[in-house]
Parts: structure tokens; sequence; C-alpha cells
């Protein structure tokens, strides 16, 4: 068991392309999945993650470009050659078989003896053994969903890809099946590619997140990266929320370079800058980084002055909408930790910590 | 007042049934029936003669053997045409594919009156003999359309992903076919099979057009002889038929829940 358990290798793409017709899919991305990671592919519909999926997966055929799967080219194999398992977003449970023969489909297509054994023992980590001898339709949404995982796990697959698996399932339920899929995917170690359009699903629960927007991988990395370092205005506004301020640049001294935006004079940690550029450059702060200060408070760098045009309550924090003197409001989230909250009209001055904001290059 | 609108609907539906069904009881009462002449249509004793001597008639059992082979030939043909068509129209997009649907739907549509005289100057402009083998050329036309639709449904109905979910669970197309889809599409299948039989075996207008002078099907013989009184034994082959049907639905019905509930137990979450 300890030898199959040992993923074979490294998913490895290489200039994937898809058309369909004049419709450019997937355009030509580059990505590797290291053995044994959970990976979350991320986006929003259309951005071409489920085609790279199924290009994986082996039901749709690339364009061009190549898969290798360890050192292994596998570019050409058909799907049903290919060590690799997927949880459909249907789930696609076969009805006319029970919840054991769905399970021990792919193990009898590989000619296991002990196919029920195996089966019994993978309906027991998704907690299903009591079902085995149900049909599909008789199982709930979110124990269908289970069984598609575990007909997908007891095969011992190199890559389990998962469809956006948990779409289906309403909030409280995707929530648990999160929490299960973690456990269970570092129970069996097997890699797993998660395809979603959900940021908060993504950075839960994966180690390394991939961001896709039309056709092109935008950022690879952990979440807490891509969520404090993003490299576009695109991750920097599809994973959680952002400010973007203009910038330009007017001088580095050391580890702080200086700037202007509409006028106004900001630092910004010279370690965030890009290399390739000082112009066309764009400041980003996450509303939770902004503060509403008191005009005696000294401790931030960066200071703005603007009017709140809309406070909402939301029990842990308030978020305002803060109008600056240029027309741009400013999303600011402060914590309900005791101090003084602002009302609509209230002129404020809003502060920030220069290492807590990132640059990003202007979107176009 | 209070009453009957609480059962209209029971007692329209025992209506229909009673409408439906007073046909069949009439032919399976007269089947036991000694007639006084040579008309079957009024009763006179009961006796068990005709269930004896099922082919005592003369020609009948022959006429019925035919269309017996005709139907099964026929549903057979069209059924295994069909279900290829059924699939191709269902699952591909291909060039013509609203033209062959629509043009599918033309022999169903088409007066049987039309169907069985064209056909008849096509076989006699193409040279061809009347007789068994035109008669299985119609009826396989005919019957095709219906295949099609019903198995066309059935393949409407299937989850695409499914066929994927086995090639992903290493199964080739074939073992894809053979495991999934079509355990699932049979049903469908079945259906169509037993509709293409029945249309085929009791099929009298387009059949007596390509038939020609000595080929007699079952149907052509009951019209025949009803012009000079249907032997009794014809009301014995209606009973058959029926009580056959029927228990070939009832047997469908019950495999078919018995398949849907997998097991014994019916709980659900």
């Amino acid at each position: 068991m300890a030898a199959r358990l040992k993923a074979s290798g490294d998913l490895r793409l290489v200039r994937l392309t898809r058309h369909f017709d004049d419709f450019v899919a997937v355009a030509g991305i580059d990505l590797e999945v290291p053995s044994g990671s959970f990976f979350a592919l991320l986006g929003p519909s259309g951005c071409g993650k489920t085609t790279t999926l199924r290009m994986v997966a082996g039901l749709e055929e690339p364009t061009s470009g190549q898969i290798f799967l360890g050192t292994e080219d596998i570019t050409a194999t058909r799907a049903y050659q290919r060590k690799v398992n997927t949880v459909f977003q249907s789930y696609a449970l076969f009805p006319h078989l029970s919840v054991l023969d769905n399970v021990g489909f792919g193990l009898r297509q590989l000619k296991v003896a002990d196919w029920k054994a195996k089966s019994m023992e993978a309906l027991e980590l998704v907690k299903l053994a009591d079902r085995a001898r149900q049909r599909p339709r008789q199982l709930s949404g979110g124990m269908q969903q289970r069984v598609a995982l575990a007909r997908a796990i007891v095969n011992r697959p190199d890559v389990l890809l998962l469809d956006e698996p948990l779409g289906a399932l309403d909030l409280k339920l995707r929530r648990e099946m999160q929490i299960e899929l973690k456990r269970i995917q570092s129970e069996v170690g097997i890699t797993f590619i998660h395809v979603t359009h959900d940021q908060e699903e993504a950075m839960t629960m994966a180690d390394t997140v991939a961001v896709m927007n039309a056709g092109h991988l935008e950022q690879v990395g952990a979440p807490a990266d891509l969520y404090d370092h993003p490299a576009t205005t695109f991750v920097a506004n599809f994973l959680g929320q952002s400010n973007l301020l203009p910038l330009e640049l007017t001088g580095a001294d050391g580890a702080v370079a200086t700037g202007t935006s509409h006028g106004v004079s900001l630092t910004v940690d010279a370690t965030q800058l890009p290399t390739d550029r000082s112009a066309g450059i764009q400041l980003g702060i996450r509303p939770e980084k902004l503060r509403l200060l008191a005009d005696a408070d000294g401790r931030a760098a960066n200071r703005l002055q603007g009017t709140v045009t809309d406070a909402s309550f939301t029990g842990v924090a308030t978020t305002y909408l803060v109008a600056m003197p240029w027309g741009q409001e400013l999303t600011v989230t402060q914590p309900n930790d005791g101090s003084d909250r602002a009302r609509p009209g209230d002129p404020v001055t809003l502060g920030w910590d220069p290492h807590q904001a990132f640059v990003v290059p202007e979107a176009g | 007042m209070g009453w009957l609108r609480r059962n209209l609907v029971v007692i329209v539906g025992v209506l229909v049934m009673v409408y439906i069904l007073i046909p069949n009881l009439v032919v399976t009462v007269f089947s036991f029936n000694k007639p006084g002449g040579r008309y079957n249509y009024q009763w006179n004793s009961f006796s068990l003669d005709a269930w004896l001597n099922p082919c005592a008639s003369a020609g009948m059992c022959d006429a019925l053997g035919l269309s017996l082979w005709v139907a099964v030939v026929a549903a057979g043909v069209a059924t295994v045409i069909g279900t290829m068509a059924a699939f191709a129209l269902g699952r591909y997009r291909f060039r013509g594919r609203a033209a062959t649907n629509l043009l599918v739907f033309f022999p169903m549509a088409t007066p049987e009156v039309v169907m069985g005289s064209s056909l008849l100057t096509l076989f006699v402009a193409m040279g061809i003999p009347s007789g068994q083998v035109t008669i299985l050329i119609a009826h396989i036309l005919f019957t095709l359309s219906f295949v099609i639709t019903t198995v066309k449904a059935r393949v409407a109905s299937l989850d695409p992903s499914l066929e994927q979910a086995a090639a992903d669970l290493y199964a080739t197309p074939a073992q894809a076919f053979w495991r999934v889809t079509f355990p699932l599409v049979a049903p469908g299948i079945g259906a169509g099979a037993l509709l293409a039989f029945a249309l085929s075996f009791d099929d009298y207008i387009v059949t007596n057009f390509n038939a020609g002078a000595t080929t007699v099907t079952f149907p052509m013989f009951v019209w025949g002889a009803s012009q000079r009184g249907a032997p009794v034994q014809v009301n014995v082959i209606g009973t058959v038929m029926f009580f056959g049907a029927l228990a070939i639905v009832g047997l469908g019905q019950t495999v078919g829940s018995r398949m849907r509930l997998g097991s014994r137990r019916k709980e659900t979450v």
C-alpha cells in the first residue's frame, strides 16, 4: 500500500493551448503541480480552468502543448489510459449501479481482485460504508458528492481532479466538505487539483493557488502570498478587495521609495516595486489595512483625507466608503474594537503602514 | 354534490378505462361463443371449441405465422438501425442533422394510404415482385421512425458526463458503451422494439398495397374473413395478443421498479 501511495511524479503543463474555433479557451499555460500537493485552479467562469482540467483528464484534446506526468508525456494518451481520476461537477454517478459498484467501477476495469474490500475501505473513508447497497439517487447531494470522491480516490490515481465539486452544495455542507476534503487529501497523499471560482474556498483548502483569467495564468503561489503580494490588478481584485491608487515615483531612499498619487505624497516599501518598470504602476491597499485615524495620531506614515459616504456595520467590523477629493471611493474595514465610529458626512483621515501595501502594474 | 366534486377525477378515469377496455372485453367474451350462424356478433352458447382448435379455420394460422415472422424481423431490423440513428441524432452534431430529424418524422405524419400506394409504385417501377420482401421493406421503413423517436428521447435524457466518467475510470469506449450507456438506454430500446412489433403486426393498409396476390398476413386474413363472417378463432388470437401485451407491460413495470429500488431497503434520506 505504501508503495502505491507514493505518487509517481509531478504534473507539468507545457505551453498548453486549447482553441474552440475562434475562441481561445486556454492560451498556452505553463504550470507545475508538485506531487502530493493540494492545488487550486481559481478563476471566474469562462477563464479556461475547466478546459485545462479536462485536458489533464484526457476528456479534451489540447490544440497544442504537452502534458507530463512525472517524466512521461501523456498528451497523446486517452482518458482511460491515464492514472488520473476526476470528481465531476454533476458527480456523474452511474444510476443503474449500487454505491458499491460505482466505487468499484475503476478497480474492476483495472482487474483488481479484491475490489470489493478496497471499495468498502474507500466508502469508510468518506463515512458511507452503511450505504454501499443503495442506489445513488437514494442519497442526498452531499452523500453523492462523497461517493463520487470515493469512486475516484479508490483507484489511487497519480492526480485527482475536482471540477467545482462543492458548487451544488449549500453553504454549511460546503464548509464541512472543505474540511473533509483536506482531511482525506492529507490521509491519502494524492495530488489534488481543485477547480473553483470561489476564492475563499481556494484559499482555505489549497497549498498553492493558480489564478487564471481569460485563458492565461495570472499568478501562482501560496494563498497568503497571492493575497499580500498580488502580481496583477486582476489578482488584487479577484482575491479579496483592493483599493488601487495610481502611483508616480519621485525618488527612492534605500528601503523606502517615495511617490505621489493625485498630488498626495506617499511612501512605498521599495522591495514591492516592480523591477521592469517605474511608470504605469498602481499602489494597492487592502480595506482591512486602512485605518480611520484621529488627526493627532502620528503612527501611520501615509495619510489621505476624505469624507465618509457610507458606513455599514457587519458585527466584527464596520465597512466605510470614504470619498477622496478626486472622486474615488476607498473601502475601509475597521474592526469594532471600541474605537470611535464615523458617520456618513464626517471628514476623516485614512492611514496605513507602507509595508502593508503592494504595487501592481496598471491594467491593460 | 360535494361527494361528486371530490371523486370526479376517479369517476372520469374509470369511465375512460371502461371506454378503452370494452372492445377487448367483447373480443374475449365472444372467443367463448358458439355462433348460431355465419357471424359471431350475437351470443349463442358457451363453447371452448375455438380455444381447443385455434388453427381450425383454413389459412388463419399460416397468416398468423407470417405476420409474427414479419413483425419480429421488421422490429429487429428497425430496432438495430433505429438505435444507431438515435445515438447519432442525439449525441453528435453534423451537417444535415436538423434535416434528418425532420425527415424521420415524415413516415409518421404521412397517411398510410399515401405511403402504401407510393411504395407500390416504387416497387413496380423497380421491378421488385410484391410479397414478403416488399412487406418487410415497407414495415421496416415505417416502424423505424417510431424506434428512432423513442430511443432518441432516452439518449437525450442521458447525462453525457456518465460516459466521460466511465472513460475516466479506465473504460475503453466500447466498455463504456456496454457497461454504462447501453444499460441506461435499454428501456428505451425495448419500448421502441415492442412498439415496432405491434405496429408491424397489426398493419393493414400499407401491407395490403404491397403484399401481392398470394401473400396474406393476419390483419389481411381477418379483414377478408370478416366480409363473410370471421371465425371465432380470430377472437382467440385477439384475446391471446391482448393478454400477452398486458403480461409484457406488467413484467416491464415489475423489473423496472425492482431495478430502481436496487435493494429491499426503501429508506431515502
